[in-house]
């Protein structure tokens, strides 16, 4: 059996949080100018420079690239045969707590929906666990935006409504959102399992590259469609009008029950943010 | 591009029309969701708001703590529609100007016509941009909020685009018209 400390995984959490806010993947700069070169709208390419100067200005100095430094969600893959020495989860709350205060990041977390004050240090953050084979502990880090969560769907959908029921709702989704969720946004869509397994399903698309594309062939595709239909919206940088609505759109799928068909739309800000490590 | 400098008068917002490059100088105003609520129950029960908004500019954001050396820390604008409850009756007693990202409500953009006031446009999350031009930063009210405390900003050529006049014009729909090459949407029905 392989052991790690506890408090290895407090100071990877805490590095991460910081990381995943001061400096925006690759993937996304590179969305960012090539969607430069195709943009339409003046305004749409000026905003483009704006984000690019931003992403530089945040990772050269060391600041959050956006102020909403997220709620901050943690994905783990923990192999089976890891013994962590101390509580693992515990561990990951005070990573959250010490990079939210080291990293001056905001605190973003009220304790309760109604009386809602603030924790004061962006916990508890929200853990999705998969136990896998082998001794390993891969953690992703993923801080997201309250703007573009608030503007995110999810529809139980009737099998006969197909996949062309699947995108018109993404289609709905993303032109009620319009310019609130900070476009160009990357949307993540989760279709079939339960009702809860749909939203954990969009959420983690929102986790893939970019550039890359599910390995179904005809997911991939769909992707692709819907990529091309929504930047046809005309909402744009900003919303304020454009050929770049949407950087990317991201597909998990799983079987589903022979009654439904279950579809969740996550939305994310262009600020797609996540950050992982292994060990 | 057209220079403004708060405090906004009816006579500088005649001029502006949607689609304007607009730099702001100026002391301005942050508040949020819960700064917004208790600014309305100071309203409904007639005392005095912590500053007066008379020809004044509210800022929709809720920074990240400054490091040290630094005036502020991140501060991009926040998601405008959810302190549309709470616009109206800020704008009858005077307030001139919203800086925000994202659509607003009927009513708010019925108060703005009325009253003269107009939404001002913040790129969304281009929030260390933007902390650039802010050159002063001191809490007025609310600390209790954290990042949703008001704070007193004092801003150099904040660079914004006139989202709504007063005129009734809306950018993100005059935008959006512009660049649409599909007839699909829950908002066209």
């Amino acid at each position: 059996m392989r052991t790690i400390k506890a408090e290895i995984i407090t100071q990877e959490v805490a590095r991460l949080c910081q990381e995943a806010n001061f400096f925006l993947g690759k993937d996304v700069i590179d969305e960012f100018k090539a969607a430069l070169e195709r943009e339409e709208s003046e305004t749409g390419r000026e905003i483009l420079e704006q984000l690019i100067q931003n992403a530089n200005i945040a990772g050269e100095e060391q600041v959050p690239m956006c102020q909403d430094t997220g709620f901050t969600v943690v994905f783990l893959e923990l192999g089976q045969d890891l013994t962590v020495q101390g509580n693992l989860y515990s561990a990951i709350q005070e990573g959250v707590r010490l990079g939210y205060a080291e990293g001056y990041l905001r605190k973003s977390i009220v304790e309760h929906p109604f009386k809602r004050k603030n924790t004061g240090d962006n916990t508890p953050a929200i853990i999705h666990t998969e136990v896998v084979s082998g001794d390993r502990l891969k953690i992703i880090v993923a801080p997201k935006g309250g703007g573009s969560e608030n503007m995110s769907q999810i529809k139980m959908l009737k099998p006969a409504d197909g996949r062309q029921g699947v995108k018109d709702f993404v289609l709905q989704v993303v032109d009620e959102a319009g310019p609130n969720p900070c476009p160009p946004i990357v949307v993540g869509v989760g279709i079939g399992g339960t009702f809860e397994k749909a939203a954990y399903l969009a959420k983690k698309a929102l986790l893939r590259d970019l550039n890359s594309a599910h390995h179904e062939r005809e997911i991939a595709e769909l992707e692709q469609e819907l990529l091309f239909e929504i930047n046809q919206l005309g909402i744009g940088p900003a919303g304020l009008g454009g050929t770049t609505t949407a950087l990317g759109v991201n597909i998990e799928i799983f079987p589903c029950h022979i009654a439904s068909l279950p579809v969740a739309v996550n939305l994310n800000c262009h600020a797609a943010r996540h950050k992982e490590v292994i060990l | 591009m057209k220079h403004l400098t708060t405090p906004l008068t009816a006579e500088d917002l005649e001029v502006l029309r949607v689609g304007d490059r607009v730099l702001l100088s100026g002391a301005i105003y942050t508040a949020r969701d819960a700064a917004h609520a208790r600014l309305i129950d100071l309203l409904t029960e007639g005392r005095n708001l912590p500053f007066n908004i008379e020809g004044q500019v509210i800022y929709y954001a809720g920074p990240t703590p400054e490091k040290p050396g630094k005036v502020i820390g991140s501060a991009g604008p926040t998601t405008s529609y959810r302190m549309d409850p709470y616009t109206p009756l800020l704008i009858e007693k005077g307030l001139k100007a919203m800086i925000g990202k994202g659509l607003r409500s009927q009513e708010v953009k019925e108060a703005m016509r009325q009253y003269k006031a107009v939404y001002l446009g913040a790129v969304g999350g281009a929030a260390a941009l933007i902390s650039e031009r802010i050159q002063a930063a001191e809490l007025i009210a609310y600390e209790d909020l954290g990042a949703e405390a008001i704070r007193r900003l004092v801003v150099k050529d904040f660079p914004l685009i006139v989202v709504n006049d007063i005129y009734g014009g809306d950018l993100y729909e005059e935008g959006v018209r512009q660049y649409r090459k599909k007839a699909k949407s829950g908002r066209e029905e």
